[in-house]
């Protein structure tokens, strides 16, 4: 089978005056149509750049990443992102906000009517029709980052980017959310990236998980299969033997071989 | 969720007697009592507000009086300006030809001019600010000679804007135009500047065209700040009219304080003065106000 999205050979370098860092170091991965990938590591080592490198937000210094078979290198709807802080605009409502990304990639190919209809069946899809003219500051984070998810599902990427999306949220709103995506994975079928520091998350939702290891010059360290069925339930998990061992493996990974240098 | 919340609020709200005497009623009780109970609220509030400021301004003109009312003071007293200016005050729309004309006209010959120079200055310094915004070459190559000129009073241009226009109404438009569009320029750059990277992400991502760029994240993110810089030129216009009408002449607040001036009718001047003061206040106010319904969902956050 051919790779979906794949990333050939990425370094990244940044360089500010004389001083370089190399931030990632030969990065290769592919990424099949409707899998769900994590990308896992400490803070600072890059993983974040890389989802930007993806996004097009960032560009590489080598290397290319290849969406079926063709290079990307700028932003665009295909890879739409959920930021970290939700980046809703604030003087936009929460139609609005979704209706910003509809509206330009749909231009074309949908009606006003359908648009809007659009829109609506997106934000009902994270359940958050009910507070369409409400502005951002005026919904809960966990809400927020909803509605993040609703405006770029809306945007019929390829390839969905979630730069660790529930980070900001407490406990019992993240499990909530990412029971909610989960579900729309499921749905949906929707190719997802997902930055995130949390190992319950990442065996969770994953079907498999790059693990990195620490930068500068990070490169993949593993990569772990999760070899459990869906739909998963987060309580059945909990004793499952499988899911036990995954999160071993990457806790392994992640405290032992590579542990923090720099953790106070 | 709220319904529960209503409900409590229906019954604390209530009287109990009403709501034993006729059920209907008590739905429609509630709504009236809070406007009642508003009504006062807001009475009071006011009261706060006015109150001080009148015992204030009643005490100073008191001082006043005392001061200016014995014999050989150079200042007349406020009951001498009332009674002087009475006509004045009380006929503002008359109009003799030339430049014997009341209040009215003098003001509005002013408003007009600071509305030419300002709006013109408000479209410029928002484009120039978002230039300088946005361009770091832009910036470094405009910013010096901005920080240099911003620094010139206002009149300092008026020989130079006559020279070149050779009549005063242009003149005076330009010489509102430069002093007011300094801090538009600069505070419009700064909210540019400081446009959070997620929203440019975000464009990026949606892939916004550059027009679409400017009026749908741009303008709405730099709002807070452009209204900042619009509330100041607003006041230094005002404050820079006065002085240029006082040179260039024909009607106008500013001449016709000059001209008061030339006639020794110090009463006519207080009572310029005191316009002068209430319609900036008003302006001041009205670009506040508009800002704070324009940056209402910016602000919010």
């Amino acid at each position: 089978m051919q790779a979906y999205l794949k990333l050939d050979h990425i370094d990244k370098t940044f360089s500010r005056g004389n001083a370089t860092t190399e931030v990632l170091k030969e990065i290769n991965l592919t990424i099949d149509k409707g899998e769900y990938v994590s990308i896992i590591g400490h803070s600072g080592c890059g993983k974040s750049t890389l989802l930007n490198i993806v996004a097009g937000l960032t560009g590489t210094t080598n290397g290319c990443v290849l969406l079926e078979n063709r290079e990307v290198n700028s932003p665009g709807p295909d890879r739409a992102v959920v930021f970290q802080n939700h980046s809703l605009l604030p003087w936009l409502t929460v139609y609005e906000n979704v209706k910003l990304g509809v509206d330009k990639v749909f231009a074309k190919t949908k009606t006003r009517a359908e648009r809007d209809a659009w829109v609506m069946h997106n934000l009902s899809l994270v359940q958050m029709a009910h507070a369409r003219d409400k502005r951002p500051s005026e919904i809960s984070g966990g809400m927020k980052q909803r509605v993040g998810i609703a405006r770029a599902l809306a945007m019929e990427p390829k390839v969905l980017l979630l730069d660790e999306p529930f980070g900001a949220l407490d406990a019992l709103t993240r499990a909530h959310l990412q029971d909610s995506v989960m579900a729309l994975h499921q749905k949906l079928g929707n190719t997802i990236l997902m930055i995130t520091h949390d190992v319950d998350e990442a065996v969770l939702l994953s079907d498999r998980i790059v693990m990195m290891t620490n930068g500068p010059s990070a490169r993949i360290g593993e990569v772990l299969e999760v070899p459990l069925a869906r739909p998963r339930k987060r309580l059945e998990l909990a004793t499952n033997p499988a899911y036990l061992k995954c999160r071993q493996r990457v806790l392994e990974f992640l405290y032992e071989r590579h542990s923090f240098v720099e953790a106070a | 969720m709220s319904m529960p919340a209503m409900k409590t609020e229906v019954t604390a709200v209530a009287p109990p007697p009403a709501a034993q005497a006729a059920p209907v009623v008590t739905t429609i009780m509630p709504k009236r009592t809070p406007r009642a109970e508003t009504y006062a609220r807001i009475a009071k509030d006011a009261a706060v507000r006015i109150v001080p400021p009148l015992i204030v301004v009643a005490l100073l003109l008191l001082v006043w009086e005392l001061v200016c009312r014995r014999a050989g003071s150079s200042l007349p007293p406020p009951s001498k300006v009332f009674k002087d200016t009475k006509e004045l005050i009380l006929d503002p729309f008359f109009d003799n030809g030339g430049i014997d004309k009341g209040l009215f006209w003098h003001l509005s010959a002013s408003l007009q001019r600071v509305a030419y120079g300002y709006s013109l200055a408000a479209i410029a310094g928002i484009a120039l600010g978002t230039l300088v915004g946005q361009s770091v070459w832009a910036m470094r190559g405009l910013d010096p000679l901005f920080q240099v000129l911003r620094t010139i009073p206002p009149l300092a241009w008026l020989p130079l804007s006559l020279a070149a226009f050779r009549d005063g109404q242009p003149s005076a438009i330009f010489v509102i135009f430069i002093t007011s569009i300094w801090p538009i320029i600069i505070n419009t750059a700064v909210g540019i500047r400081n446009i959070p990277q997620d929203y440019r992400n975000v464009a990026a991502v949606v892939q916004l065209n550059p027009l679409e760029f400017f009026t749908k994240i741009m303008i709405p993110a730099a709002a807070p700040y452009m209204f900042t810089g619009l509330r100041i030129g607003i006041g230094l216009s005002w404050l820079a009219i006065v002085a240029a009408e006082m040179l260039i002449g024909g009607v106008g607040i500013g001449f016709f304080i000059w001209d008061a001036w030339n006639s020794s009718h110090i009463s006519e001047i207080i009572l310029a003065l005191f316009y002068v003061g209430i319609i900036g206040f008003v302006l001041d106010r009205l670009i506040a106000g508009l800002g704070k319904v324009v940056t209402r969902g910016t602000a919010a956050n």
